[in-house]
């Protein structure tokens, strides 16, 4: 096992810059995932660590050693495929001792490490069978399984469980997350999918536009979104984006949300950081759904609101709120279940709330 | 829409259409294709003549007793063989070869793809008189260019004062290929139509592997790569198996046409020197347009039918595993 790291990586294709000047680190042992919209530089990334792309600018580590002229035979990482690539006309076998005949390792030893993890997958049943003749979550093992039969330093695995079914894609999930804890491979993951991200990775590095926005544990980049990108992208539903002004009004520091839609009292240390560090008094709020309550009666700091439309998800609802101009989300118990164009009373958690400057997009904190 | 349904009810109804589109090939089908087949398979049991004015008398299995028992015809077949053997191994060595090279990105790849096709945009017929010239033993293009590198080398060797065995050597080897009897040699005359269907139809097997390798997808050479194969190993075990399929389609073309190679022959060298280059085909012209046996050429003609259908037969066996496997 190794550790991947990699340093001011910058790819090109013509015109288009893919990668911008990345750098990240993947420990040994680590479930790493990159996550970010299509075309945001993330699978080029990892193409770039197995070898199939050159970095033009930057480098690749692997375990210590810099691998940017290595090919990707040289670099002992695995590579599982968004379309699996399994090879149509060998069977579930032949497909899996595949990079074990490359190498000749010989033949008792080949069907051992088969048989081992055909075990581990629940595939042994398949052997015989040819990759047309396999359902999209077998085809799925099977690319997973000529990946592991190798041991390699390093997994490689690009949005594997796309083009599953929903269910499918959570039952996976899991079980990848625990067979990597099991045979402790270092493991890059690329997805575009949030969920995934949060409930997999150990770190994640949310990517956009070929730039690394923020990398951190799932805990820091859904409590701590380091931008406003970051802030949108990871969460379900998204976090609530509010335009906003800050203040100074009868010696108090207050953010003025909307066109004057409801005014919020802050701290006047969390209005010394903006003043230090916005580039104008023009910020944005975020919030997340589950951070604004709704209320039977005013209270202090409760703002009105017109339920404008409810979303019953079973364990819970999601009420959307309309304050002015803005609409909000907030997430309820599903015992809440207001009518469409009552006016209700909600609040907000400050202590939870995320402000970002308007120009930079980067969060103040 | 009441328009369109009055429309149709008026003309005509989805049978009649059909049957229209169809009853031309179907009527073209049975004058100059079934009807044919059939009326030769009587005439292959008759002594009918076409110059004559007799009608064809049965005679059983005359024709084919008496064609089986000339010693001749046994050499035609041998001689037929060695030519489907030679050239179309030639061809798909050649052809695939080409194929494999011009299977990537390249400036001028369209261009240089469909130079390569012309030869067999050709009538054969007109192939063959080039190759007439070309292959010319005293002032043929082929020997020239065959001489070339000797002659060269014999230039360059005596210049640089080479011992005066190696300069010899090399003035001898330019003067021998500039003096080499193609088409008039027993021998060389079958190496010579070879050579020259050769030039003709690699560029189809060219053409159909090249439609093969293309269809591979490339994530399937990237996982290889990721996998450790090695050029050849990704040869063997990926891009191999999965042009088979259309490689035994391509060599069941050639070899089907080969067997019944005729117009080459004609016009190159008219089945001589002797019969050095008698093919079945060309026989069976001889015995149907020059000694004018028409019973008989039909019964030849039937002995190869079988013979071509036997063979396509084993090739389509060998294409329906190779595609059960992909």
């Amino acid at each position: 096992m190794a550790d991947v790291r990699v340093q001011n990586l910058t790819k090109r294709f013509d015109d288009v810059v893919a990668v911008k000047n990345l750098s990240l680190e993947c420990k040994d042992r680590e479930f790493m995932v990159f996550l970010g919209p299509s075309g945001c530089g993330k699978t080029t990334t990892l193409r770039s660590i197995a070898g199939l792309e050159h970095p033009d600018e930057g480098d690749i580590y692997i375990d210590n050693n810099q691998v940017n002229d290595l090919p990707p035979a040289d670099r002992d990482v695995a590579f599982v495929f968004q379309f699996y690539a399994l090879y149509p006309h060998m069977t579930v076998y032949d497909n899996m001792a595949f990079p074990l005949k490359a190498v000749k390792m010989p033949k008792p030893e080949i069907e051992q490490r088969i048989k081992e993890v055909s075990a581990v997958l629940r595939i042994e049943r398949l052997l015989n069978r040819t990759p047309s003749k396999l359902s999209g979550g077998e085809m799925q093992r099977v690319a997973l399984g000529r990946a592991m039969v190798r041991r390699p330093k390093v997994f490689l695995m690009d949005e594997p469980l796309t083009n599953l079914d929903a269910k499918l894609r959570s039952e996976m999930r899991a079980e990848l997350k625990r067979l990597q804890k099991d045979i402790g491979a270092t493991t890059i993951y690329v997805t575009h999918d949030q969920l995934e991200a949060m409930s997999m990775g150990d770190k994640i590095a949310v990517m956009n536009q070929g730039v690394a926005q923020q990398i951190g544990t799932p805990g820091e980049v859904y409590d701590h979104p380091a931008s406003l990108f970051v802030a949108s992208f990871v969460g379900s539903p998204a976090m609530n984006l509010l335009d906003c002004e800050y203040r100074q009004e009868d010696g108090k520091s207050v953010l003025i949300v909307g066109e004057n839609d409801f005014i919020l009292t802050i701290s006047d240390e969390l209005g010394k950081k903006i003043q230090d560090d916005a580039t104008d008094s023009n910020l944005i709020l975020g919030i997340r759904a589950e951070d604004v309550f709704v209320r039977d009666e005013a209270a202090e700091d409760t703002v009105q609101a017109e339920v404008y439309v409810v979303e019953p998800l079973g364990s819970e609802n999601i009420i959307d709120l309309r304050i002015g101009e803005n609409m909000l989300k907030v997430k309820t118990l599903p015992t809440v279940q207001p009518d469409i164009g009552q006016t209700i009373d909600m609040w907000l958690d400050k202590n939870r709330m995320h402000l970002f400057d308007k120009t930079t997009e980067k969060a103040i904190s | 829409m009441r328009g369109e349904v009055s429309f149709r009810s008026k003309s005509l109804s989805d049978y009649q259409l059909k049957m229209m589109f169809i009853m031309p090939t179907i009527i073209l089908l049975i004058v100059m294709n079934i009807f044919p087949l059939l009326w030769s398979l009587v005439l292959s049991f008759s002594d009918y003549s076409a110059i004559n004015s007799q009608a064809p008398d049965f005679i059983g299995t005359k024709n084919y007793i008496r064609i089986f028992s000339q010693k001749a015809t046994w050499s035609y077949f041998v001689t037929t063989a060695y030519f489907v053997v030679l050239a179309v191994a030639a061809q798909f060595i050649i052809g695939f070869g080409l194929a494999l090279l011009l299977n990537r990105e390249f400036q001028g790849k369209g261009l240089i793809t469909t130079l390569m096709l012309i030869p067999m945009m050709l009538s054969p017929v007109v192939v063959g008189l080039f190759w007439r010239f070309i292959l010319d033993s005293s002032w043929g293009l082929f020997n020239y260019l065959l001489s070339l590198g000797p002659a060269v080398l014999h230039k360059i060797t005596a210049a640089l004062h080479f011992p005066s065995g190696i300069v010899s050597w090399f003035k001898d080897a330019a003067s021998n290929a500039r003096g080499i009897i193609w088409l008039t040699r027993p021998k060389a005359a079958l190496f010579s139509l070879v050579i020259i269907d050769t030039w003709m139809w690699s560029p189809f097997m060219m053409l159909l592997s090249l439609a093969g390798l293309s269809a591979i997808p490339k994530y399937l050479y990237e996982a290889a790569e990721i996998d450790r194969a090695s050029t050849w190993f990704k040869f063997r075990h990926i891009t191999f198996p999965l042009v088979a399929p259309l490689l035994l389609i391509a060599l069941l073309f050639r070899t089907m046409d080969a067997f019944k190679l005729f117009d080459l022959v004609y016009i190159a060298t008219a089945g001589g020197p002797g019969s050095a280059t008698e093919t079945v085909s060309m026989n069976l012209y001889r015995r149907a347009f020059q000694d004018y046996n028409t019973g008989e050429s039909c019964a030849l003609a039937y002995i190869l039918l079988i013979f071509i259908i036997a063979l396509s037969n084993i090739y389509i066996k060998y294409l329906n595993k190779a595609k059960g496997n992909a």
